[in-house]
């Protein structure tokens, strides 16, 4: 490329981004009051609308002058919903669990008057002498954001607002690199795809740059299929803009002419939002012909999954956009070069094409400072089940499981114990309380027996039953196998009836090796990834749980009281208050009646064992118990 | 024009928006789901004539994923998560209250049409575990009891209905 041509671009950039700055300038002018409320599925889900629209009505009502802002996740699922204020002359302050009466406060008593409401604040987004910090917290202070760095503090729906924050950089500068620059740049950043399976990115662009064939094409894989996991909807929701330009950065160095942003059908937001987001890209001239005033064109749009877990799988997916059943076919040939309408094909998921613009912007010798000499650059997870701080974290790879669940996350609610920590999916496995030490990298966790996978990390206290773990993951694959290779279709129906069988207290002491050996065969035999890694979370909970299924079947008891068949709930006599009516009031069974001398009693036949009513006891009096095996309980003398 | 007549004069209206090549095929059965809210036995046959392709050909890739479906959804649609996270959290008895309550199982709608009931695998909301999508609005932290409330909601909603069309 000439200089001229380089120019041109630059200039071309400059141009919008000068106008980006001026825009957020205004908008952080430090005049007027700053209102940002996350409303991504999350928030929603916890009334983020109901605070937004509070928020609204009460600055209107008041007169107040200020600008309120919808922007996307930052993460502290567990506090949704959440608002953060910038008033002139205070630090931004983040805020936690609010509720339409607090939304109404803080407009009244803080931006009215001077309270900033402390005791509904998480902390200050900023060191400062006033408030305490966010970052003094133990949730925050080991995250390293990279990914998640904008989002929440942007609008996802304006993308001046990501220009303004160093967006589309990257791209400028790509496009003056030449496309082997970008590729060879990559490469040296050592980033590895966050798909699950770690391939090198930098060599697959290359290898597609190389296949023979026109038009070539990108696919984002948006299909999160993990069902414990929102990363890749938590970024799409939050900064789309940066999926979209890693995505036209890929273009540019395959040579691609097309490309397609393939999300599940249940992220309905997501598709929103990325299909605002090209648009946006467009008419800036960002996307679509002669980007930037380069003879490079590139054209992106959305394509909506239909709810099905294998079309994650690269050569699934592609069956299915090209309209037929998403089956799996057998890999070599790989989509890089036989992809979609057999053309040269490149495949990324989300988290891997958002880290490409920064990696271009800041340069691969600063990404390669992240992380461990294998796995470059962060993690981000998606934080769920038993533990206190729920949602995204970003954490540099190499940080131990523990860090991250007891220091992140905040450890197990309730004073109850760790069990196990589930890693990868329906893919990967289930790792114990003396494995907390493995760092978190594509290898480490490999080497014991779980994956990285696609981010979903499910937490599991001593309630959570380790068979049921593993009936419930196989339930999982052994729905959504296609059915195309005999080893998935009828060995995973085969695990997950001996499984089915040993909750219910029916198992055999022989079924233990007979699911290793099994599971060892549909691992070798299975046409693709879902059927060889379906046995994962088996295996990992035999290999470190095998007492929990010994004792299922030897003892007829499951030791987290969880099996259904194999516990009963019981009220104990001494311990019950008698006049309180709290248990029969929560029974949505009518299983629990008032006996002698207002004693409650459960009967057995109707129990559904939901715990209701071991929650709605009060604890003062902590009367139900779970007991396992059934035949613990007393014979009731009615 | 009678109803079939009616929906195959959209399905039309909706076709014509969409060339034929067979690429185009998902989309114009997501798009014709979400105008009638599932797909409808004409609207299957239209598609075939569009694409030069057989009826079994449409319902093939339609039955291969779990978003379509082929009869008419209640009018509350239900989806009980029932993702990694949610199970973990007691999903399982959010989904058998609601079986129990509505009389239906998963993939059914009531007799009287109001409510049908789905299972999904994660809507993205662990982090309010257990979940249910009610109406298209996630609803975090559902209890048994809260099923029940949900579906006095809908009670009222229909009694009000039915009191303003008098
Ligand atoms: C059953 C199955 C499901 C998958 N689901 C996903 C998914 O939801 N998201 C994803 O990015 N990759 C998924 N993959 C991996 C893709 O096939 C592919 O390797 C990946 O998108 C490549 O992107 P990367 O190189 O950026 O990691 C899945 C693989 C299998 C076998
Ligand atoms: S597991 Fe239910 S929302 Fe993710």
């Amino acid at each position: 490329m000439t200089d001229k041509a380089k120019g041109r671009i630059w200039q071309a950039f400059e141009e919008i981004r000068g106008q980006a700055l001026k825009r957020w300038e205004a908008l952080k002018d430090g005049k007027r009051p700053h209102l940002l409320v996350g409303t991504a599925t999350c928030g929603r889900a916890a009334g983020a609308l109901d605070v937004v629209k509070t928020l609204h009505d009460e600055l209107e009502r008041h007169k107040v002058e200020a600008k309120l802002t919808q922007v996307g996740c930052m993460g502290y699922c567990y506090a949704e919903p959440l608002v953060i204020i910038e008033k002139p002359g205070y630090p931004p302050i983040c805020y936690g669990y609010v509720t339409p009466g607090i939304a109404s406060r803080l407009v009244q008593d803080f931006l009215l008057g001077d309270d900033p409401c402390l005791e509904f604040a998480l902390g200050a987004l900023e060191e400062n002498e006033l408030i305490p910090s966010i970052f003094d917290q133990p949730r925050f202070k080991y995250e390293t954001r990279v990914l998640l760095k904008n989002c929440g503090y942007i609008d996802p729906e304006d993308i001046y607002q990501y220009i303004a924050n160093g967006g589309y950089g990257g791209l400028a500068k790509a496009l003056a690199m030449g496309r082997e620059g970008v590729i060879e740049e990559v490469k040296r950043s050592g980033l590895r795809g966050r798909g699950g399976a770690g391939f090198p990115t930098g060599e697959k662009w290359q290898i597609c740059r190389q296949a023979a064939g026109e038009p070539k094409y990108v696919i984002c894989n948006a299909d999160e299929g993990d069902p414990g996991a929102f990363m890749d909807r938590a970024i799409l929701e939050s900064e789309p803009q940066s999926v979209i330009e890693g995505m036209i950065i890929a273009g540019y160095a395959v040579g691609a002419a097309k490309g397609y942003i393939y999300v599940r059908m249940e992220y309905p937001l997501a598709v929103e939002r990325a299909r605002t987001a090209l648009k946006q890209a467009q008419d800036l001239g960002l996307l679509g012909d002669d980007i930037l005033g380069s003879d490079f064109s590139f054209h992106a749009e959305v394509m909506r999954g239909s709810g099905a877990f294998v079309c994650g799988e690269e050569t699934a997916m592609i069956r299915s956009m090209e309209g037929r059943r998403g089956m799996p076919r057998h890999r070599p040939p790989y989509p890089a070069t036989h992809g979609l309408w057999g053309k040269p094909t490149l495949i990324n998921n989300v988290k891997t094409l958002a880290s490409v613009p920064q990696i271009i912007h800041r340069g691969a010798p600063w990404f390669a400072s992240l992380g461990t000499e294998q796995s470059r650059g962060t993690a981000v997870f998606a934080l769920a089940g038993k533990v206190l701080n729920t949602g995204l974290v970003e954490v540099p790879m190499g940080t131990s499981l523990r860090q991250l669940i007891f220091e992140v996350g905040g450890g197990i609610p309730k004073g109850k114990r760790f069990k196990a920590v589930q890693i990868g999916g329906p893919s990967g496995g289930c790792l114990p309380e003396s494995l907390l030490d493995t760092a978190i990298d594509f290898d480490s966790l490999t080497d014991v027996g779980a994956m990285m996978g696609s981010g979903g990390m499910v937490v599991m206290d001593e309630d959570n039953c380790m068979v049921d773990a593993a009936r419930y993951f196989l339930e999982f694959t052994q729905r959504e196998s296609c059915g195309k290779c005999t080893m998935c279709r009828l060995g995973t129906r085969q695990m997950l009836d001996v499984l089915e069988d040993i909750t219910k207290g029916k198992g055999k002491i022989e079924d233990i090796d007979l699911l290793i050996e099994l599971g060892q065969d549909v691992k070798k035999g299975a046409l693709c990834g879902l059927g060889k890694t379906a046995p994962n979370p088996i295996l990992t909970t035999i290999r470190y749980f095998r007492d929990e299924y010994e004792v299922h079947i030897k003892e007829g008891r499951c030791p987290a009281h969880y099996c259904k068949e194999l516990t009963a709930y019981y009220i104990i006599p001494e311990k019950c208050e008698r006049s309180c009516d709290a248990c029969v009031g929560s029974c949505s069974v009518e299983a629990i009646s008032t006996g002698k001398r207002g004693i409650k009693i459960i009967d057995q036949e109707k129990c559904v064992k939901c715990g209701t009513c071991l929650e709605a006891c009060p604890p003062q009096y902590d009367a139900i118990i779970r007991l396992s095996p059934k035949s613990l309980v007393p014979p009731s003398k009615k | 024009m009678t109803d079939e007549e009616e929906r195959i004069r959209q399905t039309r209206e909706i076709l014509r928006g969409h060339g034929g090549e067979r690429g185009k095929l998902i989309p114009i059965l997501q798009e014709i789901q979400a105008r009638f809210g599932y797909l409808p036995r004409e609207a299957i046959k239209e598609i075939a004539k569009f694409m030069r392709i057989t009826e079994i050909e449409v319902l093939g890739v339609a039955t291969f994923y779990n978003q379509f479906r082929l009869n008419p959804p209640g009018k509350h649609p239900v989806k009980v998560c029932l993702g990694t996270a949610c199970h973990m959290k007691g999903g399982v008895n959010i989904l058998e209250a609601w079986e129990r309550r509505l009389g239906i199982k998963p993939g059914q709608t009531t007799p009287d049409r109001q409510v049908s009931l789905e299972r999904v695998a994660c809507v993205g909301c662990c982090a309010m575990a257990p979940v249910s999508v009610v109406d298209e609005e996630v609803q975090g932290r559902v209890s048994p009891t809260r099923v029940d409330g949900i579906l006095l909601s809908f009670e009222l909603e229909k009694e009000k209905g039915e009191e303003n069309s008098k």
